[in-house]
């Protein structure tokens, strides 16, 4: 017998992964942004899957590919957001299903094939250090825990317990959401006039490659101030749509300024953050304004959404996901929060 | 009585909303953002997730599934109309900074701008007792209003790509203490071991917005020790009677 705790040992990572949960708050008057999951449906997915909370603390993987092994015992987990390849040796693994890895086994993720962010929940939970109530990594800010910053090759995720043999799980998806991102318009959208709000409603924007966690830059049509590009700076949501003195949008995300000085023509409602974010560099957005109302009835749905996900976990029969019987079942592309950009953004 | 003045409650997306006081640096308006912040605090309503004074205005984050934006609105209305401006600050942090040289890359520059002596520059951004109208952008970046008019320089044409931990410095009328390294467009005077953020120490952060800030000059030979104490948690900065 051995004390030891079961954990998962990275084996190759890269900038863009790192351990994320619901996200910092209660510090954003010190200028502590929350940081947390880009994507909270893809985020809640995973955890689902493992039977843990919503916001609990799971590793976000960007674009590119990363693997992990299993030590000290076996460790259950589960892929969810993203669409990707994974396999554990030769068998694949799909995205959301949960696969058990026995001490030794790795499990590798490729790159993304549509979208950005894939979640890998840990069964037993990521354990760490929260500071404010997070483990949230925030590069700028060198916090988060059990590394404050990216993850590496040889870094130790340390695992609440072994897991235990038994059935595998997958989470039937919700539909997609399609359409345009949806915005309230606003705080300043008084600093633009009609002509230029029309145009950044109607307009196909693409996603810059000059952008990460901090904020998302958009080309397209440069937009003019009616009244100057700056303001005395006030507070910054998640998903607020900047327009600096250059005339192309900057969305700011979960690690950005909790402040700024540049006109905020909208904010991007809660409810479609996750299916932005997960918008990859070169990939198009359209915008589509709603009222305050609509937005918030969109909110209290897409809560609704995340409460409803662990009543959508079904636990697989004997078999396992690489089944036939399983890949009959409609799961691949299905279970994102985002779709390739081609198939959930209005076409013009 | 009390005259209400103006003020509106704006809706920044579907989970925060901004009660703008008005649009202007100003003491006054500041200090009816932090009366109505305080009041939050005190009698947090429902939903209420946390706030971010501001120069001009309190930006509050809310859950929207606890609260529409109407009903938070009408509750933050009658909240700010009930308020009374605070007192002045209740705490004051004196800040050691190592001024110029290597610590204050344009503490030169800028006595020359104003046809001073760059010991004329150091008394003068040393003698104010500032405000802090703000924490923000970045963790523990304080903005502080209070800069002796005659010290007042535009920001640099060019912006530096990374500025130090610890800058302590000016643009146009402003004044401000840099936490953590930082692409900036103001101009360095000086460098304080202090910190404001540390995130290894109980508390994370000291200054908060509305209390006040004075800076005093120390000798480069005590910065080793100063930042070895720093690094320690030790909090450096003393406070003092505003």
């Amino acid at each position: 017998m051995t004390d030891a705790k079961p954990y998962l040992e990275v084996e190759d990572a890269n900038q863009t992964v790192s351990v994320q949960d619901g996200g910092r708050f209660g510090a954003q008057r010190f200028g502590l942004a929350p940081a947390g999951a880009m994507d909270r449906l893809a985020l809640a997915g995973a955890n689902a899957l493992v039977g843990a909370k919503p916001d609990a603390a799971a590793v976000e993987i960007g674009l590119l590919p990363a693997r992990f092994s299993a030590r000290e015992g076996a460790v259950r987990v589960a892929l969810y957001g993203a669409e990707r390849e994974a396999r554990v040796g030769d068998k694949p693994v799909p995205v959301g299903c949960t696969v058990r890895l026995q001490e030794g086994e790795s499990l590798s993720v490729k790159a993304a094939r549509g979208g950005v962010f894939t979640y890998l929940a840990v069964e037993g939970g990521l354990l760490g250090e929260p500071v404010f109530g997070s483990l949230s990594v925030h590069m700028r800010a060198f916090l988060g825990s059990p590394y404050p910053r990216p993850l590496r090759a040889g870094d130790r995720l340390t695992v609440g317990c072994a897991a235990r043999p038994g059935p595998e799980r997958r989470l039937d998806p919700p539909p997609a959401a399609t359409g345009p991102i949806r915005v309230v318009l606003g705080p300043q959208d008084d600093y633009f006039d009609r002509a230029n709000i029309a145009r950044f409603l109607e307009s196909e924007w693409r996603v810059s490659p000059t952008s990460d966690r901090m904020g998302y830059r958009l080309d397209g049509p440069k937009l003019d101030h009616a009244r100057g590009a700056n303001v005395v700076s006030d507070g910054i949501p998640f998903g607020a749509i900047q327009i600096p003195g250059n005339g192309l949008p900057l969305v700011l995300l979960a690690d950005r300024g909790t402040t700024g000085g540049y006109p905020k023509i909208a904010v991007i409602a809660g409810a479609d953050l996750g299916r932005f974010a997960q918008t990859q560099t070169g990939g198009r957005v359209r915008f589509a304004a709603v009222g305050i109302d609509a937005a918030q009835d969109a909110a209290r749905d897409f809560a609704a959404l995340i409460d409803g996900l662990p009543g959508r976990v079904k636990t697989l029969a004997a078999g396992d996901w690489s089944s036939e019987a399983l890949l009959g079942l409609n799961m691949a592309g299905s279970a994102l929060s985002a779709l390739d950009s081609e198939t959930w953004h209005g076409k013009s | 009585m009390n005259i209400p003045e103006k003020f509106r409650i704006l809706p920044c997306g579907d989970a925060a909303l901004s009660v703008e006081f008005g649009d202007t640096v100003d003491p006054d308006l500041n200090a009816r953002v932090l009366a109505l912040d305080a009041a939050l605090s005190a009698a947090p309503p429902p939903g209420f997730r946390e706030a971010i004074p501001t120069y001009r205005s309190l930006f509050v984050h809310y859950d929207p599934n606890a609260i529409r934006f109407a009903e938070l609105a009408r509750r933050l209305k009658e909240a700010a109309e009930a308020c009374r401006p605070l007192a002045g600050a209740q705490r004051c942090w004196r800040i050691p900074v190592v001024y110029g040289g290597e610590y204050g890359w344009d503490l030169a520059d800028v006595a020359k701008r104003h046809d001073m002596t760059p010991d004329e520059v150091i008394a003068r951004h040393s003698a104010p007792q500032y405000r802090v109208y703000m924490i923000g952008f970045m963790p523990g970046y304080a903005y502080l209003g209070g800069l002796d008019p005659a010290l007042a320089t535009s920001r640099r044409d060019n912006p530096r790509l990374e500025t130090p931990a610890g800058a302590i410095m000016i643009g146009g009328v402003q004044a401000g203490i840099q936490c953590l390294a930082a692409p900036s467009g103001w101009h360095i005077l000086g460098r304080t071991p202090f910190r404001n953020f540390h995130p290894r120490r109980d508390p994370v952060f000291m200054i908060a917005p509305g209390d006040a800030v004075r800076f005093h000059a120390v000798p480069a030979a005590d910065w080793p020790a100063l930042e070895q104490a720093a690094e320690r948690g030790e909090p450096v900065a003393e406070l003092v009677t505003p």
